[in-house]
């Protein structure tokens, strides 16, 4: 099984025309309030890429990966995935997307509670219609691949931290998917597992092509990515290539 | 994602919560065995009334004396004896008659070697036999030369038989009733209650002619206590019963105007009566079971509620990877039917080895059909179906973005 991208590298994966997102509340006196969260966003990501998302909380950058995602739809604007307008899908079709065409890798692991690392792994190829033991048998290769065979059995709460992270990626890479997104992956995990983690992520960018989008307010773990994005206030302040040198002094 | 693959799913959903599912599933095995058990005992009520109604032959009037006053004081009805043999061979040459059996009784002793019993006699004709559906046991009945010559010839009933027998064979035994020798010819087969709870089959018969002259005699020669008649065709018996009343009511001299002083009852009427009673009371029985069946439906939908907003995460974890709508709705729907349908099974079990129970222990007659079966166990799927659904739309319908956000 290789996860090498079939497309050149420089074909678009990812592009966002003036995207908005806002939330409508009602406030205490049951007025509706419309609370902007993303403003005319503007973002294209080639194949291949490692780009780092970055912001403080409520910069929104959340609300951006969950878009990016499939998990919300944007008020405004056009989503791009693959050549495909997602702003205009049915919630059945952004479930066959999520389930294709992205692999997710979030802070707290979200494995499933009281079921084995190789069912974990195996769910996405159930809800793709392939059977059970074929979905089993494709999930044990690629624990295999990543190291954690001899914890296909086990559940979520017998493994480590980083082991349970490492079964999660493995989720995420069961269906090939083009694009994986990563929501704060090391945000739960110390120094030395995070660095092993970032390290698979580096692995499956340049040795697999994977696109990789990684969403982080940590200045070391957004150091691994090659593009950095910076939010502030629901706009893009920053977009360019990185370097180390552009953490230096920027910290916020 | 396909169905196997679905109902696995579900199926390690409700082993994770063991005694939750188990509970849930108590509602539903209760209410399975309810209706289960309530169904068995009317339909057993049913049966019994039905083979009772069947015990007492068909198209049955009895026609018993009327009332009579004396000085404004009433003696009640049969106290007079306006009815006589002659009214009985009359009343069976009428159209749409069959047959009719005269009756007189009375209460008698009788002896066999050092064993005596205590019981009702029947004075008649051998159309009594046929007319009230008997059948023998062993022996035959008596004759219609019997009756000419008035024979000392009985027939006993089974209970009888038993008490002055035991396990001895009556059959050409002599027995004494009131100290006068009676040869045994027959012994009937038993019939148990009738529809007034009467025990049918302690009983002795003898032809009319012998009791009129050597046991029951009366001041009043040829009056009997009370006839049966047999209509021709049940679709018959409404002009079967007009006309014996017109034909008593000309041989007894009745002015227009003037209460008759005889009753016709048509039988058949009243066991139609307690066949609609036994109806009614099945469905009663069925209703209030149904209701336990309701109450657990209701206890499902509860806990399938509570069971979505606790897994609000795990939902939205499922959406993240590629599960639609559709998926997560047959994932809970699925968890709701099996509890109802495992429910359902065990419910079907203890509701039958609970009408065995009651059959044996409280003697009662229990009847379970398929049909009865089967409808306790649809109606237990439609509950899960019905009261499944909405906490299985309710968690289809998150949005993935929030569900995985809960906490």
């Amino acid at each position: 099984m290789t996860f090498a991208q079939t497309a050149p590298a420089t074909q678009t994966l990812i592009r966002i025309d003036d995207l908005c997102k806002s939330y409508s509340l009602q406030d205490a006196s049951g007025k509706t309030v419309t609370n902007q969260v993303l403003f005319d966003i503007n973002l294209t990501i080639q194949r291949g890429e490692f780009v780092a998302i970055m912001g403080h909380s409520g910069s929104g950058k959340s609300t951006l990966m969950n878009i990016l995602g499939c998990l919300d739809t944007p008020t405004s604007g056009s989503y791009w995935l693959d050549g495909q307008n997602v702003a205009t899908l049915s919630s059945n079709e952004l479930a066959h997307i999520r389930n294709q065409s992205i692999g997710f890798v979030f802070q707290g692991f979200n494995l499933l509670k009281r079921m084995t690392a190789l069912d974990n792994v195996a769910t996405p190829l159930l809800y793709a219609g392939i059977s059970r033991s074929q979905s089993r048998k494709r999930a044990l290769e690629l624990l295999r691949r990543t190291g954690l065979e001899r914890f296909a059995e086990h559940q979520p709460n017998q493994l480590s931290g980083g082991q349970q992270q490492r079964v999660a990626i493995s989720r995420a890479l069961i269906n090939q998917p083009p694009l994986i997104l990563a929501d704060e992956p090391t945000g739960n995990l110390d120094t030395q597992t995070s660095e092993e983690i970032m390290r698979l992520f580096i692995q499956l960018n340049e040795e697999q092509g994977m696109t990789i989008v990684l969403v982080t307010h940590e200045d070391d773990i957004a150091a691994y990515a090659k593009r950095l994005i910076r939010l502030k206030d629901g706009h893009v302040i920053v977009d360019k290539n990185n370097t180390d040198a552009d953490f230096v002094g920027s910290a916020p | 994602m396909n169905l196997l693959a679905i109902i696995s799913e579900a199926l390690r959903a409700l082993r994770q919560n063991r005694l939750r599912t188990g509970l849930t599933m108590l509602g539903m095995i209760i209410g399975v065995a309810a209706v289960v058990l309530m169904l068995s005992i009317g339909q057993g009520a049913r049966t019994k009334i039905n083979e009772t109604i069947a015990a007492m032959g068909s198209n049955l009037f009895i026609v018993v004396p009327g009332a009579t006053s004396s000085g404004g004081f009433s003696f009640g009805s049969g106290s007079v004896r306006t009815l006589t043999i002659n009214d009985s061979h009359a009343i069976a040459d009428l159209p749409s008659v069959g047959a009719t059996s005269p009756v007189v009784t009375g209460t008698v002793q009788l002896n066999y070697a050092a064993k005596n019993w205590s019981t009702i006699i029947t004075g008649t004709t051998p159309n009594y036999f046929t007319v009230g559906n008997w059948k023998m046991e062993s022996g035959a009945a008596f004759t219609e030369s019997d009756l000419r010559s008035a024979a000392r010839v009985v027939i006993l009933g089974s209970v009888t038989a038993k008490n002055l027998f035991g396990d001895e064979d009556p059959i050409g035994k002599t027995i004494r009733i009131t100290n006068r020798p009676f040869q045994v010819v027959g012994v009937l087969m038993a019939k148990g209650q009738s529809l007034t709870g009467r025990d049918q089959d302690d009983t002795v018969i003898i032809p009319i002619t012998t009791s009129e002259r050597q046991i029951t005699g009366s001041q009043f020669p040829g009056s009997i206590r009370y006839m049966l008649v047999q209509g021709k065709s049940a679709s018959d018996m409404d002009i079967a019963e007009i006309e014996i009343t017109q034909l008593l009511r000309q041989r007894h001299r009745i002015a227009k105007g003037k209460e008759n002083d005889f009753t016709v009852r048509n039988l058949t009427a009243i066991a139609d009566v307690a066949t609609d009673a036994a109806k009614v009371m099945s469905i009663v029985l069925g209703a209030i079971a149904s209701v336990s069946l309701l109450v657990g439906g209701i206890g499902i939908m509860n806990i399938m509620l509570v069971s979505v907003t606790e897994r609000t995460r795990e939902i939205g974890i499922r959406m993240a990877i590629g599960a639609n709508q559709r998926a997560i709705l047959t994932q809970f729907l699925l968890e709701a039917i099996m509890i109802c349908v495992m429910g359902g099974l065990i419910g079907l079990l203890l509701g039958i080895s609970g009408a065995w129970l009651v059959s044996r222990f409280a003697d009662m007659l229990i009847v379970i059909t398929l049909g009865m079966v089967g409808l306790a166990f649809l109606f237990a799927s439609a509950v899960g179906i019905f009261f499944g659904f909405y906490p299985a739309k309710k968690a289809a319908s998150l949005k993935p973005v929030d569900a995985l956000r809960y906490e």
